[in-house]
């Protein structure tokens, strides 16, 4: 049951984050990635870490698409005539796509990887918090001061400040 | 809850393969489109497949590290969406255009 579900959620991720790419329409991409991102919750359920599926479709799929979706309809980007691409573009696709296939190549023929444990224990809510309040307690403290600052941050970038000279 | 992986025949290569593959999509994304906003969502897709390459290894050494370390790569990632996109409109009302060939007075 899991090699099909594995299956069925890999496809619908990577169909769905091509369909971001390809697509012409901004909104319609948002809506993909939406679809990418319940693929890969999932994936994360196959993986025995359904709080992090959580975590990721209340994050992702609940504020940050929602951002992506606010900000694309208060610009209204309608979409132009492509222009075609640079010779420079296509090499480094190509280059790039080229070093994909060597790599995944090497990864499925060479690379020796440990094979999974029978049984894991499923972390519970208790066990990352065990983990964020003893081990990682710093840097939850830093990531708490770095929200801050892209709160500032974001604050002090949409504000419309007056000019000296509007202000005379 | 029962463990979904107990007997699966698709172990730790088949989940980075498929983080590669995300990766890769995403990345030809950033190379390849001209909106900014779509080009933004390409390196969120980018990040994301490394978080799923971060669970895997997490799963399969059967520790806890990989998963905690996902948490602080949502919120960074929560963080810099909300950044980006106010530089975005910032851009947009000083250019008009939120088009990448367009965004090129650095240039000159």
């Amino acid at each position: 049951m899991a090699d099909t579900l594995f299956i069925i959620l890999a496809v619908l991720t990577v169909v769905s984050a091509l369909l971001v790419v390809v697509n012409r329409n901004a909104v319609n991409a948002a809506m993909f990635l939406i679809v990418s991102l319940v693929g890969m919750a999932g994936l994360f359920v196959l993986l025995d870490a359904p709080m992090l599926a959580f975590v990721l479709l209340l994050v992702y799929a609940g504020a940050v698409v929602a951002l992506f979706l606010f900000i694309i309809m208060l610009l209204d980007t309608t979409p132009g005539a492509q222009k075609p691409y640079s010779k420079v573009t296509l090499a480094a696709s190509l280059l790039g796509a080229g070093l994909m296939i060597v790599g995944i190549c090497t990864l499925s023929n060479r690379a020796v990887l440990p094979h999974a444990p029978e049984q894991v224990a499923v972390p519970t809510l208790k066990n990352y918090a065990e983990q964020l309040f003893t081990t990682y307690l710093l840097p939850v403290q830093v990531v708490g001061f770095m929200l801050l600052i892209a709160m500032l941050g974001v604050i002090v970038l949409s504000k419309k400040f007056e000019t000296t000279e509007g202000a005379k | 809850m029962i463990p979904l992986l107990a007997a699966a025949t698709y172990g730790l290569p088949s989940y980075l393969l498929l983080s590669a593959v995300l990766f890769a999509i995403g990345f030809f994304g950033v190379l390849l489109r001209k909106n900014t906003l779509v080009i933004y969502m390409c390196l969120e897709l980018m990040l994301l497949a490394s978080t799923l390459a971060l669970v895997a290894f997490s799963r399969f050494n059967g520790t806890l590290d990989g998963s905690v370390f996902v948490f602080f790569v949502l919120t960074i990632a929560a963080a810099e969406v909300a950044v980006g996109l106010a530089i975005i409109v910032a851009l947009f009302r000083q250019r008009h255009t939120i088009q990448v060939e367009e965004l090129n007075h650095l240039k000159h």
